[in-house]
């Protein structure tokens, strides 16, 4: 498939499911949801369907209903797995799909961000990629005692984390980049192992950290993992439009859409999130919906539109949106396994008969699937030129 | 009573024990070659898989070291990546506690728990240089003396957050809706000098509780903090007197912390060479001696005791006539092995003495003072040598470094490995799932009290 015969595909997994009563589904497996089966199934089914990549959601703090910090309550998911480990628990066990772990930047640290994600790379053969994910919360900030997030997150404080997030991608491209693709030479004749002229100090400085370098992992298969984030509003789209190669969007119609795939020269690609509640019938899907929310005590919300109807319904959105500029959709699933089923085995090939899907894969790497080029090295040096 | 004997895989790391220079060698990055050790070692019974690690590419004369292998990977990512192609292995890793944060380090290590059902290892190193600091936003903060208080403090402040889900908090009921059953799960509060944190830790109780601890400090505390906190220890110590002076030493110091003999584990590394004969072996050791020490290797290490450029000095020669530049080290860094020189003075006087005495050169003496092969011989010796010294209590077993990547390992997992069960002395199948019932550390839900 090229992108110019359909929207990339994603699924973005998280516990049981979007929906905070998700866990309570009869096909639910609230019980598993710290085990490696679980994902691998997940992660499975998704490539089963040939879809592009699958993200996994996480954060330096425990879930909670309210924006501000944990709460007590006790009958939603709360605790979760560090993704980028998962990511990595999967890739020997699949060999086409995408895997796209999330992780912060505000409290960590990029040298470690960059090696994991060369690592997952180099674990996927060129299937790696990267959620980066900034935050704001204030009871994040405790969990590392080196900095105070207020309870009150002004404007300047927003900048200022995304001035940080942009720097962090930028000093982790550049590890990524510290080893040129043939710095291993293994060279008998003279015994050295690598040119170390072809190992660079990124030597990268700024008002938020300064990092010598090089990376101790050699360049990942892809050169550089695309790098993704999730954007609602201005500071994360200058973020995402400067220092990412996929964005992922939440318009809520056709118009919105447009307006937003118009705001970014690719890259980055521009993605649309979605969260998705399908059944055979419109009516079945709203009935489980309200079944859901009234487990939970309140209507879902969510920061991206929420569809309910059957999978032809939602590929008739997908190819509007998709026509519209959104070049690809991340879809989240409201409950799982039912949803994401509902994907893989019914939007899917809904997609396939109107010949907007792939019926293999095309690529052998993430970047190959997302039509992304190699990137060049910024470190390497023109032939003959040194 | 026969004691039972533990072995551990390492893979081999950035060093010249390494051989990258054989035809056999393989890639020293791609998961294939991590796969295939794993495998071999999981093949083998052994008890766990062990990575080392350093955060900084090391450099002598202020370039990059290129004589060795260069390069590894993530060690959580490489780790939960194994926990796909293994079933029981252990999976051990080495991690910072110096250039790292406890929050995020006891969640990877929970993950890794649950991810590998029960199998995680850490061996925590502490590091205080500002060399390695420079790829950090701290920098080099840490003052020497203080790596010891960080490592304890960071353990002890991870065990915490380990201990602050128990088990049962996923009660995961969808009849009533309960998820958790205390609205509390994780809840944390810490200030010691180091950390000043509290909250909600985010990974439930994994199958281990905490992950088995290791340790690989020589010094007096480094001694004291595995006596204290670990479940074994990484020792050099491989042959018979200094291996029992060691197991002696660290054993003696358990009782203070209420911990019995059997609670810390003492897992010398060693190395091997196997042969069909025990001559045999020795002609194998001896090529490869000369594989892992290059003239220009040999230079390369006097250099790290004469603090001193020696490029000019032919390594087929003489020991240099000049004597090392006593102080601080400036010519290696990134190495842990520039501390173990003691007196360079002295030992640079030992050495002349040794390579007048022997007619050596300056590659033949540093094969000769940094040997490193524990066993050498046929496999019958080898297994009888390696008994021989944990009956003797000179170690617990051994953590055995192959000199080739990824199937340095095959030879032994084939031939030592079953004369050791047919003695009776190592597990002809797995009887546990974890690595704490690998090695016979009690659940610490279900430890006595002491």
């Amino acid at each position: 498939m090229t992108s110019g015969r359909g929207p990339h595909l994603a699924v973005a997994l998280d516990g049981a499911g979007w929906h905070p009563a998700a866990w309570r589904e009869p096909d639910a497996r609230p019980a598993e949801l710290f085990t490696a089966g679980y994902w691998a199934d997940l992660v499975r089914e998704a490539e089963a369907a040939t879809l592009d990549f699958v993200t996994i959601e996480d954060a330096l703090g425990v879930q909670a209903a309210r924006a501000d910090g944990p709460d007590e309550r006790v009958d939603q998911v709360r605790g979760r797995l560090d993704a980028v480990l998962i990511a990595a628990r999967v890739a020997p066990l699949t060999r086409h799909i995408g895997l796209v772990p999330t992780a912060t930047v505000t409290h960590t640290e990029p040298f470690h961000i960059a090696k994991a994600i060369a690592t997952l790379d180099f674990a996927s053969t060129g299937r790696a990629g990267w959620r980066v994910q900034v935050s704001g919360r204030p009871h994040e900030a405790k969990h590392f005692g080196r900095r105070e997030i207020p309870d009150r997150i002004g404007p300047d404080l927003v900048t200022d984390l995304f001035d940080e997030a942009t720097d962090y991608v930028e000093v982790v491209r550049r590890l990524w980049d510290s080893w040129e693709d043939d710095a291993e030479i293994r060279d008998a004749a003279t015994g050295r192992f690598v040119d170390r002229d072809k190992l660079h100090y990124v030597d990268f400085e700024s008002g938020w950290f300064r990092i010598r370098g090089p990376s101790i992992v050699p360049r990942p298969p892809q050169g550089q993992p695309p790098v993704t984030a999730l954007a609602h509003t201005e500071v994360p789209y200058r973020f995402a439009a400067g220092a990412t190669d996929l964005v992922y969007t939440t318009p809520s119609d056709v118009d919105s859409a447009a307006l937003v795939a118009r705001r970014f020269d690719a890259p980055p690609l521009v993605f649309a999130d979605l969260v998705v509640f399908l059944d055979g019938t419109p009516s079945r899907a709203t009935d489980r919906k309200k079944r859901l929310d009234a487990w939970d005590g309140a209507p879902y919300a969510s920061d991206a539109a929420v569809f309910t109807g059957t999978p032809a319904q939602l590929a008739d959105v997908l190819l509007d949106w998709h026509a519209a500029g959104i070049a690809g959709f991340r879809l989240r699933p409201g409950a799982i396994p039912h949803d994401l089923t509902a994907i893989t085995r019914g939007l899917v090939p809904e997609l396939r008969r109107r010949g907007a899907f792939r019926r293999e894969y095309e690529a052998t790497t993430l970047r190959g699937l997302l039509g992304l080029p190699r990137p060049a090295n910024r470190y390497s040096t023109v032939e003959g030129a040194r | 009573m026969t004691k039972q004997i533990h072995l551990a895989a390492h893979f081999p790391g950035v060093n010249n024990t390494t051989v990258w220079s054989d035809p056999r060698s393989g890639s020293q990055i791609e998961f294939a070659s991590f796969e295939r050790l794993a495998r071999t070692a999981e093949r083998a019974k052994f008890d766990f898989f062990f990575l080392a690690e350093g955060l900084r590419l090391r450099e002598q004369n202020g370039l990059i070291y290129d004589l060795d292998v260069v390069g590894r990977p993530d060690t959580f990512t490489v780790l939960a990546a194994l926990a796909a192609v293994t079933d029981r292995l252990g999976l051990t890793g080495t991690i910072n506690s110096t250039f790292n944060e406890p929050y995020e380090v006891a969640r990877q290590f929970a993950s890794l728990d649950h991810l590998s059902g029960g199998r995680a290892g850490w061996n925590v190193v502490t590091s205080w240089d500002a060399f390695t600091g420079e790829n950090f936003r701290r920098g080099g903060f840490l003052r020497q003396e203080d790596r010891y208080l960080r490592a304890e403090l960071f353990l002890r402040t991870a065990w915490e957050l380990f201990d602050s889900w128990r088990e049962g908090d996923v009660a995961a009921d969808k009849e009533s809706g309960v998820f958790l059953s205390r609205p509390d799960a994780g809840a944390f509060a810490h200030r010691d000098e180091h950390f000043d944190i509290a909250g909600r830790f985010n990974v439930p109780r994994a199958p281990q509780g905490r992950p088995v601890i290791l340790q690989a400090g020589d010094s007096d505390k480094g001694r004291e903090f595995a006596a204290a906190t670990a479940d074994a220890i990484f020792s050099r110590h491989g042959t018979l007197e200094a291996g029992q002076a060691f197991y002696a030493d660290v054993k003696r110091r358990l009782p203070r912390y209420g911990r019995t003999k059997d609670e810390l584990l003492v897992l010398p590394a060693a190395t091997f060479v196997l042969g069909d004969t025990d001559a045999d072996a020795q002609e194998r050791a001896r090529v490869i001696r000369h594989q892992q020490v290059s003239g220009q290797t040999a230079i390369r290490h006097l250099e790290q005791l004469w603090n001193r450029d020696l490029s000019a000095y032919d390594p087929d020669g003489p020991l240099p006539d000049v004597d090392p530049i006593v102080g601080e080290n400036t010519i290696a860094k990134g190495r842990a092995s520039t501390r173990m020189f003691g007196d360079p003075l002295e030992t640079a006087r030992r050495w002349r003495e040794l390579a007048e005495a022997k007619r050596l050169s300056i590659r033949e003496l540093v094969i000769e003072v940094t040997t490193r092969q524990t066993f050498i011989g046929a496999p019958a010796t080898v297994a009888e040598s390696i008994d021989d010294l944990v009956q003797r209590d000179a170690s617990d077993g051994f953590i055995l470094v192959p000199h080739l990547v990824p199937d340095g390992l095959d030879e032994f997992a084939d031939t030592v490995v079953p004369l050791l069960q047919e003695r009776g002395v190592f597990r002809a199948d797995y009887t546990g799932a974890t690595l704490r019932e690998h090695l016979g550390l009690a659940h610490p839900d279900r430890r006595p009290a002491a």
